[in-house]
């Protein structure tokens, strides 16, 4: 813990006077995707599972608050929860490829290759780009199987 | 606490032995939920979301059931590791972070079984006589 330190001994410097690099920035998604999913995600898939268990009146709550109440005068907090419902599906669609891949990255690295400067570049781009390119085509698909 | 020799002092503090446990779990999780949570993934991307009857019927089939069951088990013990990691980096006071360990450990647990008991809810409940919901 910086300026916890009981005696003057050196310190490391601080996090933002590091340059970024495409390494970095995927080893801390990789813990931000990780612990949305673990309870974001986890709590989601909690809540449907449940609604599906509880029968059909419970799961169609479910759905009129995460994604679409079909009653002809909605509320506005189901407004709200509609937008926010979708925010958060896609996020966690996005969280998934991205702790997906970087984990492959992970397993990867762990056999000691893809350490030199360069590939490991190339590879933590590819995830992060990957990540991203994963989710558009996911809800791209989604949204022309509705159509 | 310690009785002043160097091991001593640090025995209890830190992994203590236990290090490559937590790291080959972390892994061997990370495998299952790669299989288990990909075939869930692909479910509910291609599944009438909408339709409780046809979603139903889907849950209910024993080797997706199954799946379902071990996916969750994974899940939770694998999230259980890294929410543990996040723990332990991030929360410094001695009292908090001991209560946050426990927090964790209960949502891991408890939600490991309010969702394997939902999934044998939903296989079961045909079985039992009862409409689904029942139970």
């Amino acid at each position: 813990m910086a300026g916890n330190e009981p005696s003057a001994r050196p310190r490391s410097p601080h996090l933002q006077v590091y340059k970024w690099t495409p390494a970095m920035a995927v080893s801390i998604l990789h813990r931000a995707s990780g612990d949305g999913l673990a309870i974001v995600g986890a709590c989601m898939f909690l809540w449907w599972l449940g609604a599906l268990a509880a029968g059909p009146d419970a799961y169609a709550a479910f759905l009129a608050c995460v994604w679409h109440d079909p009653s002809p005068d909605v509320g506005i907090v189901h407004q709200i929860t509609n937008i926010v419902g979708k925010v958060v599906l896609v996020g966690l669609t996005w969280a998934f490829f991205q702790h997906l891949f970087s984990g492959l990255r992970h397993f990867v690295l762990d056999t000691g290759a893809g350490y030199e400067l360069k590939t490991n570049k190339l590879w933590s781009i590819a995830v992060i780009t990957g990540g991203v390119l994963a989710t558009a085509a996911t809800w791209l698909y989604i949204m022309a199987e509705a159509l | 606490m310690g009785n002043g020799t160097h091991l001593g002092k640090v025995r209890g503090l830190g992994s203590s032995g236990h290090g490559s446990q937590h790291w080959l779990q972390q892994r061997l999780t990370a495998l299952a939920n790669i299989l288990l949570v990909g075939f869930l993934f692909v479910s509910l991307v291609r599944l009438p979301l909408g339709d409780h009857a046809a979603v139903l019927r889907w849950a209910s089939n024993p080797t997706v059931a199954l799946a379902l069951i071990l996916m969750v088990v994974s899940v939770f013990w694998h999230l259980r590791l890294g929410l543990t990691v996040l723990i332990e980096d991030y929360v410094h006071g001695e009292a908090t972070r001991l209560l946050s360990l426990v927090l964790l450990n209960f949502y891991a647990i408890g939600g490991a079984a309010y969702g394997i008991f939902a999934i044998v809810r939903i296989v079961l409940a045909p079985a039992a006589g009862l409409a689904p919901g029942g139970m």
